[in-house]
């Protein structure tokens, strides 16, 4: 029993730390229709920041996080108005061999610069080690993931439901054209929120070293986490996508835990079951863009 | 003139035979003659092409993106290296043909999958599918040989009478046979009235249907195929090679695949042909001046490719010969590439 709720525990934490990777991504698909393979990239970037600068430059680790956040958002930022710009109007195709491309050169930078081993990022003592609460065993840098994560989800929510960016953002999914008819400035809001999402996940990949490993192959070997994440999440609205991640979560660690020898067979089927039971998505609308 | 027989003309004068066509099938023939040191270099070159080919026909000919095909490469390099291992058929030709055919058999199971949803769906699925089996194929070590690969696989002599050498002599005038049998099959396929109505479906499936063309019946019957060619060009590599491991699954195979495919172009078969030379050769360049991150060229081959633009790369690339026709026979450019987006 308490088994259980211990990778339930651990399957939460997963989970939100995909939320938080990849909740970028979604509003980038939902947006602009644009299928970004390198998202794991701005994660990677995040996480070498952090890595850098806590232990070779021997910063805190709380104080290196908001850098990676901001490293990240700053590489989205210049990457937007550089280069992703020219691609929103092109073929799926052209999309998907661009960011592969990107993805391909960002392992190789990284891998030149850093080295291909994994890197891990020294946690203060105060973030190691398990506690008993009631039997359970958690684990206390999973709490904390949980807590941020939690924290910035609920802060997510609220941006988007109450402030006036929130509103233009979801008029600018649910229609783009009629959106700038109203006069929103539809590229600067969709330039922001690539932004913000590509700083989510320099965050995400700088708490995610310690949990998913970090290493020059990153981009790759999560890519399809994060695609599973908005796909089966639909990007309607941030409740599918964070809904998905903890199904994902939850699953991918129940799955190694309880059934070892099928690896990554339990989500990779749950994914295409999912995406041929519902194609638009678990949580997403019928209405195909 | 009527339409009809308007839309008949151009096909047919499509169908024919070029001179330039021949010409190039013989300099790939003579090549086999010229450089006797390089078989090794050029049988991959020829299984790259053979592959290549398979992914135009879903991708350039049908407009389904698919991020895995892969998953029939390993299917067809596994089933060719255990029909060896176990010798249940022994003869290369027919065990080709065997591995071929279970690639097809999951290439028809997966295509129900496939022609569901739109690009980004498919895209998922292909690539679950292609993860789906190296995680399988990585579970079932028993049977695979895990991350090892199959190890001492011995091929037969091919027909019974030429056996594989050890100087690839033998593998690289097999595989250029069966690329050019293959070849001739595809390309009576995409000039038929099918390849027709598979181009019909790719500019606008909605109107294709309207028209009367089958549009699922129709994806399903040449995602089975492209399945059958990419198997056998899966079992080239492990007859070619006496390796078959984890790695025929892996993502970079299919990533490496769709950028062979767009630096020969596609919707047309030599798209594949000649994007496998040329991205062999930068491969070997980019492999020689730095050895761990010749990764990072591919990389700016492809952004820099998408960024140009795919249309206008063709353009440049033919405007020299297309200058030299125009000298020498006097006819408007000749050489043109089909293309269009995906």
């Amino acid at each position: 029993m308490t088994s259980i709720l211990t990778n339930l525990f651990d399957g939460v934490a997963y989970g939100m730390l995909l939320f938080v990777l990849a909740c970028g991504l979604a509003v980038t698909l939902g947006l602009m229709n644009f299928v970004n393979l390198a998202h794991g990239a701005f994660a990677m970037a995040g996480g070498y920041v952090c890595m850098v600068l806590v232990n070779r430059m021997g910063w805190p680790f709380f104080a290196a996080l908001p850098l990676a956040f901001v490293s990240a958002a700053a590489i989205g930022i210049a990457l937007e108005r550089t280069l992703y710009r020219h691609l929103y109007t092109r073929s799926h195709l052209d999309q998907v061999l661009f960011t592969i491309g990107l993805t391909f050169m960002s392992v190789a930078a990284v891998d030149y610069i850093q080295g291909s081993s994994r890197v891990f990022i020294n946690l203060p003592d105060a973030l190691q080690g398990q506690f008993d609460l009631f039997g359970v065993g958690i684990g206390r840098y999973r709490l904390m993931i949980i807590v941020i994560c939690g924290l910035l989800t609920i802060g997510l929510q609220m941006v988007l439901a109450k402030t006036r960016f929130g509103s233009r953002l979801r008029a600018a999914v649910d229609d783009p054209r009629a959106a700038s008819g109203l006069g929103i400035n539809v590229p600067q809001v969709f330039a922001f929120t690539f932004a913000f999402g590509c700083g989510l996940a320099g965050l995400g990949g700088a708490l995610s070293a310690e949990i998913l490993g970090l290493d020059p192959y990153f981009p790759l070997k999560f890519m399809i986490y994060f695609l599973i994440v908005v796909t089966v999440g639909g990007s309607s609205s941030i409740t599918g996508p964070f809904l998905a991640s903890l199904l994902l979560g939850i699953g991918d660690v129940a799955g190694k835990y309880y059934v070892p020898k099928m690896g990554p067979f339990v989500i990779y089927t749950m994914m295409i079951v999912i995406l041929i039971w519902r194609p638009n998505g678990l949580f997403g609308r019928t209405a195909a863009r | 003139m009527s339409a009809s027989s308007d839309v008949g003309y151009h096909a047919q004068r499509q169908a024919r035979w070029h001179y330039g066509e021949a010409a190039f099938w013989l300099v790939v023939l003579a090549c086999g003659f010229l450089f006797p040191t390089r078989y090794l270099i050029m049988t991959d070159i020829l299984r790259l092409a053979l592959f290549a080919m398979s992914l135009d026909l879903i991708l350039g000919y049908a407009g389904i993106v698919s991020l895995g095909h892969a998953a029939f490469f390993g299917v067809g390099a596994y089933a060719a290296g255990l029909l060896a291992l176990h010798g249940i058929i022994n003869e290369p030709v027919l065990a080709l043909i065997a591995a071929g055919l279970a690639a097809m058999v999951l290439g028809f199971a997966t295509s129900f999958l496939v022609i569901r949803g739109v690009d980004l769906t498919r895209l998922m699925v292909t690539l679950g599918i292609a993860l789906l089996l190296e995680a399988l194929a990585e579970r079932f070590s028993n049977i695979t040989g895990g991350t090892d690969g199959l190890q001492g696989i011995e091929m037969q002599p091919i027909l019974g009478e030429i056996p594989f050498d050890m100087f690839g002599k033998a593998g690289f005038f097999y595989s250029l046979a069966v690329l050019f049998v293959l070849f001739l099959l595809a390309r009576r396929i995409v000039h038929s009235p099918f390849g027709l109505s598979l181009r019909a479906i790719k500019n606008n499936p909605l109107r294709a249907a309207a028209i009367g063309i089958p549009v699922n019946r129709r994806l399903i019957a040449i995602y089975t195929l492209a399945a059958f060619y990419a198997g056998i060009a899966g079992a080239l590599f492990t007859q070619t090679t006496a390796i078959a491991s984890l790695d025929v699954f892996a993502f970079d195979r299919s990533a490496d695949l769709m950028l062979v495919l767009v630096i020969g172009g596609t919707g047309y078969l030599y798209g594949g042909l000649i994007g496998a030379v040329i991205f062999r050769m930068l491969q070997e360049v980019f492999s020689t001046i730095t050895p761990q991150y010749w990764q990072f060229w591919i990389g700016l081959v492809l952004v820099v490719i998408v960024l140009v633009g795919r249309q206008r790369l063709h353009r440049w690339a033919l405007y020299v010969p297309n200058l030299v026709i125009k000298q020498v026979a006097g006819r408007k450019a000749v050489v043109a590439v089909p293309e269009s987006d995906a």
